[in-house]
Parts: C-alpha cells; structure tokens; sequence
C-alpha cells in the first residue's frame, strides 16, 4: 500500500497537505467524477434525480438511467471547500430563518449564487426530487423549496419511523405499496425509460458485495490499534456507498480495494491513516454520537489523533444503513429490501433503540467512552442526546461528554471550547481508568430492537 | 358591585382550565369512576374518537406555558431546540402528569417524535405511542397504513380498558365529535363576522378548554358562550383583520394573543390548536369508522407544515383561503423559535402572499416570551400600514 501526499480543499489560509491512502485517493476521484457526470448531464441528454442520504435509492434510480445529485453531499462538500458560510447568510438575507438547518441555507444559498457545485462544476436543476424524508422531517421541507423555486417534480416516498423500536410488517407494506404505486411510475414517466426489476437485482448483487466489505472495514476497529477512525475516516469510507455509486462496480471496486488495505494495516498493527500520517499511540477508544463539523473538519479532527483518541464507532457512519447489524440489499426480495434499508437507517430509529445500539458499541468495541457532537442544525440527532447521554453513562459506566457545533455553519464552531472540553474529557477517562470505577459494568439492555 | 355576565363566567372558567398545570379538570373526571383513563397528545393530530370509543378521556398536552418554571426540562435539551418539549418532560418530571394514562406523540416534527422515544425512557410504566399519518393521499396506499396505525391504536385502547372498542361505539364518537367540530367552525365563523363579540383572547381560552374538558361538554359551552356573547355588544374598532398562522404546535402566551388584539389587530383565523379542526367537514358516522376517518384525513384535512402538499400548487392554498373566507387584510407570521416545519415553511408562504398582494409580517416566540413591547410595536405598525393602504386604496 503507497500513501501519498495530495492537497487539501481550497482555503484562504496556507494550504495544508494531508497524507492519503489509495482508498481515500479512490473515494475522492468516485466523488469528483459524479460532480463531472453531473454537469454533463443535460448536454448528454441525460435526466437528474436529487435525493437525500438516509435511505437512498440509488438502485432503483439507476435502473431509470438518472443522475444522482444529493444535497446534503454538496452542503458538506462547500462546508469542507470554506464555501458554505456566505451561502447560508446569502439565504438568512433573503428570509429564511436564522433558527433552521444550515445544510438547507448552503444549498439554498448556493443555487442563488448560479447553481455551481463545491468542485467548481456547474450542477443542474433536478428533473426529478425523489423525497425521502427518512429521519428528518426538514427534508420535507427543503425539497418543497426547491421545488417552490424550481417548479420541479416532486415523488414522495413516505417511510415511516420506528417509533416503537421494530420495523412493523405495515410499514414495510406502506413503503413497498408506495414504491409500486407513486415511486416507479413517476420515475418511468419523468425519465422515460421503463422499470426493469432484473436490472434492479443486478445492481443490488454488487451492492451487497460493497456492503460486506465496508462491514468488515467498519468493523476491524475492534482490533487494537484500531486500524481505522470509525469517524473521522468513516465519513469517506462510506461516502460512495450512501450516495450515487452504491450497486456500482467502481463502488465494489472501492470497498474491495479498501478492506484490502485496512486488513494489511491490521497486519501491520498499524493505527489509523491521519491528515498527519498515521497515528502511532492509541491512547483513548471512543464512540461518537452525531455528524462531524464539515468547516473545521481537519482541525477538530486534529483535537483527537493529537491526543492519541481514535473513534472505533460512530452512529453517523451508520446514516444511511445498518450494515452491521446483518442489513445487506436482497436481490431475491428486492422491493422490500429496499423498505427495510429505508426504515433502518440510523436517525429513523427511536431513542431506546439508540441508546441500546451505543451501549453496544462501547461493549463490542471496547470503548472508554462515548462523546456527543451535538449539532445546532439538526434536531433529529441532536433531540435527546442529554437523555441519551445519561442513559449510556448509567448503563455502562463509562464516562460520556458533550461538545456542540454545527454542520456547515463556521459561526457555531468554537475551536477553544470544542477543544477544552475535549481535553477535560481525556483527562476524566484517563481518571476513570486509574480508580477503575465502572469497570465490569456491561450493558443490560439486549440490542433488541435494531435490525 | 356588579355581578358577571354569563359569558364573563364562561371566560373565567375557562381561564382556570387554561391556567391549571395541575390538570385538576382531568382528575376530577377521573374520580367519577375508577376504569376511567385519560390519554395525553401532544399537536398537531390525532383522532381523538379513537379515545373517545374507549371511554377514555383525551387531554391535549401543549407545553407549560409561561407560568410554569423549567427546571428540569431545561437539562434534557439545548439551547437552540424549543421550549414545548422542556416544559412537557418538565410537567412529567414534576408529577402534574401522573393522571395521563398514557401519551401520543403525532408525527409533527423531528423533536416531538424523539420526545416519543424520550417519554419510553422517562416513564416506562405508561403507554406511549408514537402516532404517524401518511404523507401519501392514496386510499390505496397512504390510507391503508393510515387505518392499520389507527387501527393499533383502537388495539392498544382496548388492552387498556380491557375489551374490545367497537364499530358502533367508534360511529358514536365520530358524531361526538362532528359535532365538537360543527361548533367550532360555528364560533370561528361568529368571530370572523363579529370580532369584537368574540375576542381571539376569549376564543383561544374556549379552544384550550377543549384539551381537557369531555367534548360533549366543550361543544356545549362554546355554543353557550356565543349566546351569551352575542346578547351584550362591545364596541367595534377600526383595527386590521389578520389571520395568524405558524402556530400550530408551541403555543405563544396568551398575553402575545391579547398583544395583537391591543395593538390593533383583528384575529380572523388561526391554526392554534388545529386538532379540533383539522377535519374539515362531517365524517360519516355510518359506516366503516376507520375507512371514514382515514379518508377524512387522506382528502378533508386542513393544511400545515407538517403535512407535505404534493404539489407545488396547493402550496399556499389552505391559508390563502383563510384569508379570503375569513375578509382578512393580512397575515401575522408567529411561529415558535426554532420551530423548523413553520420556519422553514413561511419563505414559501410570503412568496405565495406577496404574488397575492397581502401584506404579511412575521416574528417569532416562545411560550414564556414576556416582553410583550416589541410585538405589540410590529403588530401595531402592520395594523396601521394596513389601515393606510386600504385608505389610500
């Protein structure tokens, strides 16, 4: 395995290289090269889906021969470029709330600024919006002002929330009747090409092949060191497979050539791959709950490996699917597979189920603890986290913390407070394990209800 | 010393319901039998005449109002989420729940639904259901789902009563309640017609009397009021009629409502408390009830943030409506702080007002805002540009 050196996202300040390996390298070019297959679209004659990450339909929208845009990829991706901050106050000036997610404000400041993508491409107008708004009733409302901007087509695709911990058959039904009724129809309509189901098969044959692969890479955290930061490496590692490339073969491709190197760190007993090479000295093992910071993304995450902290998991790498819990796509069932990929992502599911779900992660893991990203923007992470907080701590024992900031919002990132409160927390793990209090302890809820 | 009127009694009793955190109204139902339940919801929807059927009593629960000291709900969230889910835990937490059986929490919003998740953890010994409606208006689809929830939730009601709720008490319910909504519609189209008669401050008190009051009783007593209103006139102003929308869910202190009314505002319409309007005509309460309920909701419904508009076009339509039916002159925009469906909501409003020439203005609350002086200032501008474009008109 080579690692290489290339440059960072522009920004005003001194550019910084950050050291790469072949995966990331791979993960970076899937991604440039969605951005170039958008902005071809329409000069190839080619129709564009927009669609959002948790419970995405990739799949099902390549059988129709779409492009596929997602929003909340370009919001982070202008977040990450430096980009976001004007757009969002761009959309503040032109009314909308100060209150409201930032991830809408960047897109919707962005189009206002000529619709050009965080790579410097032009991004289409959608022709179609598929509308999931699983986990998050603010998707709701984004597509609909996309669509009172641009009088675009809009297909709901209702999935309903697992309010009482299990996905009951009648929300499957719901969902599998929808994908019948609305969603197919109006993607053969719109697009002009007619549903073939063997074609949506083949693309969830190698979906499954990506997903087993990203498992095993998610999962090798549990060695020690842990070969990999289950977070801040995580948000690449799972970018292709949550947005246009999943049931692709450059997303096999991707994955194959990532566990590949991930079992040859393990090998190696390597830790994992920092913007500053690899980290050397595991020091703290931790969970996090709630998405990154995307307009401080190097520098938070600098906080950690300078402390020797690797994430081993996080709940947002399982955003838009639970892998590791056995969801795999099902060719044989393949409606209803994609109902029960749509149910299960991570923010659909309800609070007990979450807490359960991190209370065995610290377990499995063997975690020191868990930290909160609560994030100012999104209340279906972030409603709850302190009843979560608790609730982990009392179950485990071990210690947990809580940090906030935005997602693409460079006003809510406090780098001295994040970074103060991250080296208390430290500090109290690192007390924790000298008078061993909570040592033993092991969760008592069984993960029941997570499937 | 002057005796009051009858509609002054019907005002303060129903000012002591409103201002009883402790729910007394609801305990004392209670204690007239001991199989007696009462099941709490939170906004926007639920179908009350599930509750009904059972012989439950339903209880909408809508914050702690800007009486009740947050203490301990304000440990359990962020600065930047709103109040109405710190003020319910806090009511929980404090004990002035403990007469609720069980809660609903209606698919409104991502902080209500976690609230749902949060209830479970909180008080595991109470029945707790989170309550989704379809986003799908098909019989087929949305409405099929839509009557196999209703239809776990007429299951779970009769585990708590201890036998089954059936068709004809479910229709029984159903009339209950059309009627509940036949008077409603009566007295929100008595104040359209005669604002001074029927101030928003006194209709407002009328509605949250129906969160805790048996409806029959509620229906009785708005109708009641109306007469009795109607026997003594008030003086008319020459204030702006509005129609006041965002505020489906936290709801603003009464005195923000009496605010507006004080700065020169009419209230003509609103969606405070949509629950007791959200069917917008009868129900057929001779059939099969769950088929009729669902198509009620699926077809008959009102309008809010929560609940998606499958088309660009019908974005605008229910409010816009409002404003005609009701004559208003414009639209007050007052949506909680942090409230995402109504904020993220009234850009496309504005856009649908403004390309109908109706003058609106907005601001947020929360519900222990205090200062009232800014409101009263905005809401006091608004009524007189609206005076002087008329006049100049």
């Amino acid at each position: 395995m080579n690692d290489t050196v290339i440059p960072m996202p522009a920004s005003k300040k001194a550019k910084p290289t950050a050291v790469k390996d072949d995966a990331m390298n791979l993960q970076k070019e899937l991604i440039n090269a969605n951005y170039m297959d958008l902005a071809q679209a329409h000069k190839q004659g080619r129709k564009v889906a927009a669609t959002f990450v948790p419970g995405n339909l990739n799949e099902l929208l390549m059988c129709f021969d779409l492009a596929r845009s997602l929003p909340e990829t370009n919001a982070l991706q202008n977040g990450m470029r430096k980009k976001s901050g004007k757009f969002i106050m761009d959309a503040e000036r032109d009314g909308h709330s100060e209150d409201v997610c930032t991830y809408v404000k960047a897109d919707l400041g962005m189009m206002m600024g000529g619709e050009i993508g965080p790579t410097g491409d032009p991004l289409p107008v959608p022709d179609v919006l598929l509308l999931s708004y699983t986990g998050c009733f603010t998707f709701m409302k984004w597509f609909e002002l996309i669509r009172h901007k641009y009088d675009v087509p809009t297909l709901m695709l209702h999935v309903p929330y697992q309010g009482s911990g299990r996905i009951d058959p009648n929300m499957r039904d719901y969902v599998v009747r929808q994908l019948k009724e609305t969603i197919i129809p109006g993607l053969e309509k719109i697009s002009g090409v007619k549903f073939d189901i063997d074609r949506l098969r083949q693309y969830m044959k190698e979906s499954v092949k990506a997903e087993d692969d990203l498992v095993k890479v998610l999962q090798s955290a549990k060695n020690r060191p842990s070969p990999i930061d289950g977070y801040f490496g995580a948000v690449y590692y799972i970018g292709p497979i949550f947005t246009a490339f999943r049931g692709t073969p450059e997303a096999t491709n991707y994955y194959r050539v990532l566990r590949e190197e991930i079992e040859q760190r393990v090998r190696e007993g390597r830790g994992p791959v920092t913007p500053e090479g690899d980290m050397k000295n595991e020091q703290y093992r931790l969970i996090v709950e709630g998405p990154p910071n995307w307009t401080s993304f190097r520098d938070f995450w600098k906080m950690f490996y300078d402390e020797g902290a690797v994430v081993v998991s996080s709940t947002y790498a399982k955003v838009g699917g639970l892998y590791d819990f056995g969801f795999r796509h099902d060719p044989d069932h393949p409606l209803e597979s994609l109902a029960e990929y749509c149910l299960g992502c991570y923010t659909n599911l309800n609070l007990p189920s979450r807490i359960d779900m991190i209370c065995n992660y610290i377990e499995e893991y063997q975690a020191d603890g868990l930290l909160i990203n609560s994030i100012k923007s999104c209340n279906s992470f972030s409603a709850g986290q302190l009843l979560m907080m608790r609730e982990v701590e009392k179950r485990t024992g071990k210690p947990a913390a809580f940090i906030e900031t935005d997602l693409v919002d460079p006003r809510y990132f406090s780098a001295a407070n994040v970074k103060n409160r991250l080296e208390s927390y430290f500090q109290m793990v690192k007390q924790k394990r000298t008078t061993g209090i909570g040592e033993g302890v092991r969760p008592v809820i069984p993960l029941h209800s997570v499937q | 010393m002057t005796a009051i009127t009858p509609v002054q009694a019907i005002v303060e009793r129903c000012q002591a319901l409103f201002d009883d955190l402790d729910f007394n109204a609801v305990k004392q139902w209670k204690a007239a039998d001991p199989a007696r339940k009462a099941i709490g919801y939170m906004p926007w929807y639920v179908p009350r005449e599930l509750i009904h059927a059972a012989g439950f009593l339903p209880v909408g629960i809508l914050g702690g109002g800007d009486s009740l000291e947050v203490i301990q709900g304000d440990a359990y969230y962020q600065s930047y989420i709103c109040r109405i889910p710190r003020s319910t835990i806090e009511l929980g937490l404090t004990g002035r729940l403990d007469c609720i059986d069980g809660m609903l929490f209606p698919s409104i919003c991502d902080v209500i639904r976690n609230l749902s998740g949060m209830w479970q953890v909180l008080f595991p010994e109470k029945y707790v259901r989170y309550f989704d409606v379809p986003q799908n208006y098909q019989d087929n689809v949305g409405g099929h789902f839509y009557i196999h929830e209703m239809q776990g939730l007429r299951e779970d009601l009769a585990k708590l009563r201890g036998k089954p709720i059936t068709d004809e008490e479910l229709n029984a319910s159903i009339r209950v309640y059309n009627d509940n909504r036949a008077a409603v519609r009566e007295l929100y189209a008595y104040r359209a017609q005669n604002p001074q008669q029927a101030p928003t401050s006194e209709v407002y008190l009328l509605g949250r009397a129906g969160m805790v009051l048996p409806p029959e009783e509620h229906t009785q007593l708005m109708r009641d009021y109306i007469r009795e209103t109607d026997k003594i006139p008030r003086p008319k102003r020459d204030n702006a009629r509005v129609v006041v929308t965002g505020s489906f869910c936290e709801q603003p202190p009464l005195a923000l409502i009496k605010s507006l009314e004080m700065a020169g505002c009419y209230v003509v319409d609103d969606d405070y408390m949509l629950v007791s309007r959200w069917l917008l005509d009868e129900v057929p309460a001779d059939a099969d009830p769950l088929d009729e309920l669902s198509k009620a909701f699926l077809h008959r419904s009102a309008s809010m943030a929560a609940k998606y508009d499958a088309t660009r076009a019908e974005k605008g339509v229910f409010l816009l409506k409002q404003v005609k039916t009701r004559g208003a002159e414009g639209v007050v925009f007052a949506a909680p702080s942090f409230c995402d469906p109504a904020l993220l909501e009234r850009p496309m409003l504005q856009d649908v007002l403004a390309k109908n020439n109706i003058p609106y203005t907005a601001f947020k609350y929360a519900e222990n805002t205090g200062q009232m002086a800014p409101i009263r200032e905005q809401a006091g501008t608004f009524a007189d540009s609206i005076k002087l474009w008329s006049d100049a008109a």
